[in-house]
């Protein structure tokens, strides 16, 4: 990702999805690094989009970053094809997969 | 660049500014319509495949997302459009629904540049426009390099505008 400058957005709600059992989850939505998207957009679309908290999308956003990818969402096998058809319309490389 | 006053975003381009993003949105427009290939890099890029291991899943995904996907970023390079003054430059505001889409519409902009100007991680830009320069000042990737900075720079300007 190119772009170092801090984001500043006030934290939001997070919805908890780690208290979902994992059964109930069987499936992930994974973004992947791309030398294209600024890192203060990729923070703000996960805010966006998930409601996260600025520090959770922000370690999401460098976890991306640093280790290629990041799982992003998890859950029904539809509900992840609708998350990762919203990241693409920000632009952000998502694929959907098995957990 | 983009700052915000009241509940408005708001720019003013110069005549060379409104030109490249005219031509950089309607290129987008172009390539979402009349040149839809799913074999060009760029396209692959707005449209990632779903399931990069299962052609199947990708298609059937593809089926049910691909026409809205298209459609919203038809709309949001042509939310662009409407926005830029005429070619004598001028000011541009946006209410926050036009400078999210704003936002996207740069955002897809730069995708499909990086692909073509083989943008990698840890690209430096300076660097390139240099080597490009060096080679030959008057090259398209000169302009292209520049314009790609140029998006950048507004792209973020905008969205420190909307976070602010």
């Amino acid at each position: 990702m190119g772009g170092m400058a801090a984001p500043q957005v006030a934290p939001v709600e997070t919805p908890d999805t780690d208290e979902v059992p994992a059964a109930d989850r069987p499936w992930v939505t994974i973004v992947w690094d791309d030398p294209v998207n600024l890192m203060t957009y990729v923070t703000w679309v996960f805010q966006k989009l998930f409601g996260y908290s600025r520090e959770k999308a922000e370690q999401l956003m460098l976890d991306v970053h640093h280790k290629g990818k990041a799982v992003v969402s998890s859950g029904a096998r539809e509900r992840m094809e609708h998350d990762a058809s919203q990241l693409h319309a920000y632009g952000l490389w998502a694929t959907v997969d098995r957990s | 660049m983009f700052r915000r006053r009241g509940d408005r975003y708001v720019a003013t381009f110069a005549v060379d500014e409104v030109r490249v993003l005219r031509k950089v949105a309607s290129e987008v427009v172009g390539l979402l319509t009349d040149g839809f290939d799913h074999s060009d890099p760029v396209v692959c890029r707005l449209f990632p495949e779903a399931y990069p291991d299962d052609a199947a899943g990708t298609a059937e995904f593809r089926r049910y997302t691909e026409g809205d996907l298209k459609t919203a970023k038809i709309d949001q390079a042509g939310a662009v459009l409407a926005a830029l003054p005429g070619d004598s430059g001028g000011e541009v505001r946006l209410d926050a629904e036009a400078a999210e889409a704003w936002l996207r519409a740069l955002n897809d902009a730069r995708l499909a540049m990086g692909v073509r100007l083989e943008i990698k991680d840890g690209t430096d830009l300076g660097a390139e426009l240099d080597d490009a320069v060096a080679d030959d000042p008057s090259s398209s990737r000169v302009f292209q390099l520049s314009v790609y900075a140029y998006l950048g720079y507004l792209q973020e300007s905008l969205l420190n505008a909307l976070i602010d």
